[in-house]
């Protein structure tokens, strides 16, 4: 090797060294961040927040299935016990009489400072009256059997209050004293960890310890066939990270493996294959030192993007290995060099307009892929050659040039079944242009049907429906937060009495502010003066005044307690209330309000217009998230609709600037085009459920279809195409489709798409040029 | 001497089982004929913590075989339904819904009426034993619990009536409180 080379070759390995490094200390991240906006409005930060530090991504629910009752009330109970002794778990729920009976007592002790209906009117003569009166009417019916044991203490049925406001969701089926299904063939618990669900390790650690400690309660309890079933966000998360590394690693060696034994069946040259694969792992590692530096943190659904990535960036070795053979390098530069840069420029274009992408993941996809083709490229042209030498020869077997020109030719004779084709498939995507496109998010989501049935399971048989719409309140702190939840309720507490909605949650109905416990506390009269004012009261009543010692040495003790915080609520299932609405981020506090449909004739729905009427003129902010998460993939998809056009005009004039020939510009794009319309068409009619990433990869087809597009354009330009340059332009779209085609191996929906969509469009967009090609091809 | 004791014992019960014309059989299948309909009750409470009783009014609408409506009109307008396992209590614009099934207990003793008006013998006697006496056109059926759960709120229920149809349901909670509810058909039959 020359001076020259050994000096390219230190700069190079400098620079790897460097991306390495830069790669070694980078954050790798599988988390749903990927799919959340980088610009959120203030109704998608709060659900950003939610899915990423809020109590619920930290909740897993629990089943345990198989044997008999018993049994599984059994289970229930050790596994609660085993679960509730560790740091890993906040808070353990099964439903079971304890804690159940524990979370009345709480609220039967400080009742006087958590019951809305305690003023310092219910305390005067008259509201003792009505109150007390109403108990004892209450005693009389049913639902009397509730209160009369505590009648004494409580003659004011403030525990009744409080139960019928918290409680008013629907509750978990109960056999055996643990919540089981509807069915009652499954004991059930919720778990909330102690890792946010965003911290993926510590999920997937609060995962295998359920696991380890539901095989030890198992094997204990000497039972045979009976099994955990486990779901929630943290699951995903775990699930979606293995799913994620798994694929990243097999789909880059197959793809790897495919190249190279291509490659290796074109050179019969360990060494050149070794050169051709420079630019590739250049280009990769260039791709993840870009992302890491842009973003900081870099998705592994983008580091699964390199096995495409291999495929097309090893086509600008092969192009130079191939056709410099017998040319020599200065002629090569000369001649080729100039439609592969412009086959650069385009692939540039096609993945450059993913950056300005609101969507997270696909603007990292566009920007590793755009530095790896780039970094290929340049690696290609100033650091192959001096490191290659000058005495390469690629063979180039006689009978394959016969069998490539022989195809040609007959490829030229199907433009009219071509165009025939194409236009079928513009007029089938015409028809059906309102329903190609699905419309919800979910269609990106790595979680499988099966898992996803199984989590509706458990959240239908928990009753934990996923709320949908919801009140949320921003405060500075934890106080002011409950403070602003206890406004919105007062708006909201009409809506209730209208019927309008069913009900609300407020995290200031489990702990109220600070300064409404203190009001509440406040109002309570002393004992002599409760005494005094009962007496008047109860005058005619069937319950005697000097029955209710036990009220009034409760008041009396509430008028002493100190206020509640949330440490008084330890790991209880009101803590866990609390901690799901009441949420703290980076800028402060926010409580969540959902509302429970009134249910009757509106069904799920609620009358979004009278909500917003109600909440008009205050700083409440009211969410249907389901919406949200629809008009959020709605602007992704709009976005990419915009992109992918604003990519395509690009593409177009850097053809138009370049060929100076609005015919030849035609003659590049039309088999593109083509290509495009018959991809989205026979996957639409394969029954392919298109998303977002379809759309992108039709931009794609032609950013990366061009390259080869542009080699028969030469043709039109007054070149000839000889059998060397036909056989590098069939290797380079082999490796691309083997690249692309790896990824719609992929059970990831972003990676599939892609792969399935440019995979046979560059397949597609090689053979349609040929299809269209000019004529002047020497024999 | 004891097997003595035992055998006389068997005996004597069977006498009581051969003498009485009217059994629990007959009683059942006769209540299980019964096509529901819609009856007036007067309950009245006996509570040691109030210093006279509590009375309601109101009708009560049975629909075989587990459908049981009850409105009560005064002192307070209340409605209660018991479908299934689910009851539904509406009470000053407020709804509650509870689900049966987390309360076994509370199950069991809203059942009691429930399977007596179907005439469902076995379910009844799951929770409780059954002890019939008079005849068929006045008799008393009294349910004695057997579930420890259900023993720790109820000592028995005491139903009286004739032929198939329900006059008076007591029940004699384990406090010493008790519950006498009357009932009289609305719709002639």
């Amino acid at each position: 090797m020359t001076p020259r080379a050994w000096r390219t070759l230190l700069l190079w390995l400098l620079a790897m060294l460097a991306g390495a490094a830069v790669v070694w200390s980078s954050r790798f991240s599988t988390d749903i961040s990927f799919f959340l906006p980088a610009h959120p409005t203030v109704a998608q930060q709060v659900l950003v927040d939610q899915l990423k530090e809020g109590a619920v991504s930290r909740l897993l629910m629990l089943a345990v299935e198989g044997g008999d009752a018993a049994q599984r009330a059994g289970l229930s109970r050790e596994l609660h016990t085993r679960l509730a002794a560790l740091p890993e778990f906040v808070s353990v729920q099964n439903g079971d009489a304890r804690s159940e009976d524990a979370a009345r007592d709480f609220l039967l002790r400080h009742r006087y400072l958590l019951s809305p209906a305690v003023t310092p009117e219910r305390f005067t003569v008259d509201g003792l009256k009505a109150a007390i009166s109403n108990s004892i009417d209450l005693l009389a019916s049913p639902a009397g059997m509730l209160l009369k044991p505590y009648l004494t203490r409580d003659p004011t049925g403030e525990l009744v209050e409080l139960l019928g406001g918290l409680s008013a969701g629907a509750q978990p089926a109960s056999v055996d004293g643990v919540w089981a299904s509807h069915d009652g063939q499954r004991a059930l618990l919720l778990v909330q960890t102690r890792a946010l669900g965003s911290d993926t390790d510590g999920q997937e650690k609060a995962i295998a310890l359920i696991r380890e400690q539901s095989a030890a309660a198992f094997r204990s309890a000497g039972v045979q066939g009976l099994t955990l079933q486990l779901s929630g966000p943290g699951l995903f998360a775990v699930k979606s990270r293995a799913t994620i590394k798994r694929e990243v690693t097999r789909l880059s060696l197959i793809s790897l493996a495919a190249i190279v034994a291509v490659l290796f069946f074109v050179y019969r040259s360990p060494r050149i294959l070794l050169l051709s694969l420079l630019p590739v792992a250049s280009g990769a590692l260039a791709g993840i030192v870009a992302v890491s530096l842009a973003y900081g943190t870099v998705y592994g659904i983008t580091v699964g993007f390199g096995s495409a990535l291999i495929g097309e960036a090893v086509d600008y070795a092969i192009y130079y290995f191939v056709q410099s053979g017998r040319l020599g390098l200065d002629s090569w530069r000369q001649r080729f060099w100039p439609t592969i840069r412009l086959g650069v420029l385009t692939s540039v274009c096609g993945f450059g307009a993913l950056l300005f992408s609101g969507f997270p993941g696909l603007a990292q996809l566009g920007l590793y892929s755009l530095t790896g083709v780039l970094t290929a490229a340049l690696v290609t042209r100033f650091v192959l050659p001096p490191l290659a030498g000058s005495n390469i020869q690629i063979p180039v077997p006689a009978r394959l040039g016969l069998a490539l020109h022989a195809g040609l030719r007959q490829l030229r004779t199907l433009r009219w079944p071509a165009i025939g084709l194409a236009l079928a498939a513009f007029t089938y995507l015409g028809a059906q242009r309102d329903q190609l496109w699905l419309p919800n998010l979910s269609a990106l989501s790595t979680v499988s049907a099966a898992d996803a049935a199984l989590d509706a399971r458990l959240r239908a048989d928990l009753s934990t429906p996923a709320a949908r719409y919801l009140v949320v309140v921003a405060a500075p702190d934890r106080e002011a937060a409950l403070q602003a939840a206890e406004r919105a309720g007062q708006r909201l507490d009409p809506l209730v009495a209208d019927g309008v909605i069913g009900g609300y949650d407020s995290p200031a109905h489990f702990l109220p502010s600070a300064t409404t416990q203190a009001a509440r506390r406040a109002g309570l009269p002393s004992p002599d003066e409760l005494q005094r004012r009962l007496q008047a009261a109860l005058v005619d009543s069937p319950l005697s005044a000097n029955k209710l010692a036990p009220f009034i040495a409760d008041v009396e003790a509430a008028r002493r307690q100190p206020l509640l915080g949330r440490h008084d609520l330890g790991g209880s299932g009101l803590a866990l209330a609390v901690d799901s609405l009441l949420l703290q981020g980076a800028n402060g506090w926010s409580a969540l309000l959902p509302l429970r449909p009134a249910g009757g004739e509106q069904g799920v729905d609620i009358r979004v217009a009278a909500v917003r009427a109600a909440l008009a003129g205050s700083d409440a902010l009211f969410i249907d998230t389901k919406g949200q998460f629809d008009a959020l993939y709605g602007d992704y998809l709009h976005q990419a609709v915009w992109l992918s056009t604003a990519g395509f005009v690009a593409i177009v004039v850097l053809l138009l600037v370049s060929l100076r020939s609005p015919r030849r510009l035609a003659g590049v794009l039309l088999p593109l085009v083509m290509a495009v319309a018959l991809v989205i068409a026979g996957l639409h009619l394969a029954g392919e459920r298109l998303q977002l990433l379809h759309l992108v990869g039709m931009l794609l087809i032609v950013a990366v279809g061009s390259n080869y597009a542009l080699f028969f354009d030469r043709i039109a330009g007054g070149a000839s195409l000889d059998t060397a340059t036909l056989m590098s332009m069939a290797v380079a779209a082999t490796t691309t489709v083997i690249g692309f085609g790896t990824l719609a191996l992929s059970s990831v929906p972003v990676l599939h798409a892609v792969g399935v969509t440019v995979g046979p469009g560059a397949l597609l967009a090689l053979l349609l040029s040929a299809v269209f090609a000019s004529r002047e091809v020497p024999a | 001497m004891i097997r003595h004791l035992f055998t006389g014992l068997v005996l004597a019960s069977l006498a009581v089982t051969a003498h009485a014309a009217f059994n629990v059989d007959q009683l059942m299948s006769g209540l299980a004929q019964h096509k529901g309909g819609r009856a007036k009750f007067v309950e009245k409470r006996t509570l040691a913590v109030l210093d006279r009783p509590l009375v309601a009014t109101g009708e009560m609408t049975y629909t075989p075989p587990d459908r049981l409506e009850k409105r009560t009109l005064t002192p307070k307008p209340e409605t209660m339904v018991l479908d299934k396992n689910q009851v539904s209590i509406e009470r000053d614009k407020r709804k509650y819904s509870i689900s049966l099934t987390s309360r076994p207990e509370a199950l069991a003793f809203v059942d009691s009426i429930r399977n007596t008006l179907a005439g469902n013998r076995a379910a009844l006697e799951k929770n409780y034993t059954l002890q019939l006496d008079g005849n068929n056109d006045n008799w008393v059926l009294t349910l004695t619990p057997t579930e420890q759960k259900i023993a720790a709120l109820l000592q028995r229920i005491t139903i009286s009536g004739s032929e198939d149809q329900i006059h008076t349901i007591d029940y004699l909670l384990a406090d010493g409180d008790r519950s006498e509810l009357t009932i009289e058909p609305l719709d002639p039959r």
